[in-house]
């Protein structure tokens, strides 16, 4: 049941016209079982490519890539089948076959695999419409669903060959705000529920922060940065990471600067994270250092099943440096963006 | 009534040739999806980027099928004598003209079939490898079904293509329908042979082109 993905200095290029153009440069990453991990980037990244390494749809140029200790690049025909009956996958477009009813989508892998009796197969298809919610649609053709729908049936039939890692190439990035959400939380449970290792791509920071438990973020082929999801997008150190959490939360930091010239002070921004989000630590330190403070800007979330909080202070008068040291002492994170 | 109207029409003759065009269709229309089918296939497996890229063999069947299709079916039914009279035993009449049929329509049903396959999306020849599916699997379980409803419009066309093909098959008395209007209506100027031999080949169309639009709306589940 612990199936742990392994990149080990993973490259790829294409060749276009006579010419090497590589898409991925020296991928180090691994995957734990259980998790969700997700892999984030703008279009041209990379992540489609890196999604597609890990069921051999596309094949790496160079490295290793292991899945439960074995080189998966070395395994023959057969294996690689047997691999692949192993690793569900969804797709954006959701790639159903319009020539087939629901039902007969969903049974498609278990005929494929050919393991199953007709009862059998009929009884498992049941029993994953039921999962997903669609029972009552098992009979109707994919052009008479809706996206989300779709994706459901698309979430079943990745499922029904009992797969222990789950590919999501994008699975919600043409749906409405509202779908996504609804295929996440599917996603959510299906990972809690059958212990299944999901790995995502998306361009979308709030898939990220919804059901991630880790991240990598990817530009021009590389990992430029990877951690827990509340240490990546609560501390982003790379300009591409930085930028993803700025355009999520609507916020400019040139402009956010220039809103701040004139307020005096000290300038720091806090980080709670946990149960701290709760605590009145912010009076208490006031009171004992002295110090007043102005809120100029802040936020109040979840990352996942963490409540956190970020909030960005003017702070003056009274003994500000011993106000700062209180504030790391209680667990929570300083940053100073100007000095007083 | 019919006798001064249509002086010259003779219904046994006309009748014969009603069953020879049906004959030639028949017949040449099953050996070209038989033969086309797979051929079309293959084409499109081993096309640029497909399953089984091959750029030398689909360059090769790539350009018998052209050369085939260039060649105007008059010139193709007389150059195959020979090989018509090996295969069926004669070269003359119906039996005559269905290996010629058959060795000009293949090629285009074909290419028909080849660009029928493409329409697939190939997100759906994605998600299906990615279920572990053999090559044969992929063309049987997802291309064929989902490239149905074009495969069908491809008969069609092809269908109708080997009716007017057939009306050149009295070079090498082939019979029927179109043969009738060339030799009759054509070249004894019997107008009223012309007429009703062009309104059956007409209505054998028209009859065709609706049964075929009916199939394809019947397998569409777009």
């Amino acid at each position: 049941m612990t199936t742990t993905i392994q990149f080990k200095n993973i490259h790829k290029s294409y060749r276009v016209g006579g010419r090497d153009i590589p898409a991925l440069s020296g991928i180090d990453l691994t995957i734990n079982p259980g998790e969700i991990f997700g892999m984030i980037g703008h279009s041209g990244a990379g992540k489609s490519t890196l999604v597609r390494l890990i069921n051999l749809l596309e094949r790496p140029t160079g490295g290793e890539l292991l899945i439960d200790g074995a080189d998966i690049t070395r395994f023959d025909n057969d294996a690689l089948r047997a691999l692949r009956r192993r690793i569900g996958m969804i797709f954006q477009h959701f790639n159903l076959l319009s020539s087939k009813t629901v039902a007969d989508n969903v049974a498609f892998p278990l005929r494929l695999a050919g393991k199953k009796s007709r009862a059998e197969t009929d009884a498992r298809v049941a029993e994953l419409l039921a999962r997903v919610g669609l029972s009552e649609h098992a009979s109707k053709y994919p052009s008479q669903l809706s996206g989300g729908q779709k994706q459901r049936v698309g979430i079943a039939r990745a499922l029904a060959t009992e797969p222990k890692i789950l590919l999501c190439d994008e699975a919600t990035s043409a749906l409405d705000p509202q779908t996504t959400q609804s295929v996440l939380r599917l996603l959510a449970e299906i990972n809690r529920e059958l212990g299944l290792t999901i790995v995502l791509i998306t361009h979308e920071m709030d898939v990220i922060r919804t059901i991630c438990d880790r991240v990598a973020v990817l530009d021009g082929g590389k990992v430029v940065e990877h951690g827990p999801v509340a240490d990546v997008f609560l501390h982003p150190k790379h300009i591409t990471t930085k930028r993803f959490v700025q355009e999520s939360e609507h916020v400019d930091e040139n402009e956010q600067d220039d809103d701040f010239a004139h307020v005096p002070g000290r300038i720091i921004r806090l980080t709670f994270r946990g149960e701290a989000t709760y605590e009145p630590v912010l009076g208490k330190v006031a009171r004992d250092c002295g110090v007043d403070f102005s809120i100029l800007a802040g936020r109040i979330d979840r990352i996942k099943d963490t409540p956190y909080g970020q909030l960005t202070l003017a702070l003056t008068g009274g003994d500000v440096d011993a106000a700062l040291a209180r504030f790391e002492s209680e667990g929570l994170t300083v940053e100073a963006l100007r000095d007083a | 009534m019919l006798e001064t109207l249509l002086p010259n029409v003779d219904w046994i003759d006309l009748w014969q040739a009603c069953h020879d065009t049906f004959s030639m269709l028949g017949w040449s229309l099953l050996f070209t999806l038989v033969l086309g089918l797979p051929l079309g296939v293959l084409l499109f497996l081993t096309g640029k980027r497909q399953l089984l890229s091959q750029p030398v063999v689909y360059g090769l069947l790539s350009f018998v099928v052209n050369v085939l299709r260039s060649v105007p079916f008059v010139i193709l039914l007389i150059v195959m004598i020979p090989l018509t009279t090996l295969i069926t035993g004669t070269s003359f009449g119906v039996a005559g003209v269905v290996p010629p049929l058959v060795v000009g329509a293949t090629p285009f049903f074909a290419r028909l079939v080849e660009t029928a396959l493409r329409e697939v999306d190939r997100g759906i020849i994605e998600a299906t490898q990615a279920m572990g599916a053999t090559t044969r699997q992929i063309v049987f379980g997802a291309l064929l079904p989902e490239a149905l409803p074009g495969i069908l419009a491809a008969a069609t066309v092809t269908a109708i293509t080997l009716v007017s093909y057939s009306a050149m098959s009295g070079l090498v008395g082939g019979g029927g329908l179109g043969d009738l209007a060339v030799r009759n209506g054509y070249q004894r100027f019997q107008t009223d042979v012309m007429i009703v031999t062009v309104i059956l080949l007409l209505v054998l169309v028209q009859a065709l082109q609706m049964a075929g639009d009916r199939l394809v709306t019947h397998f569409s589940r777009k």
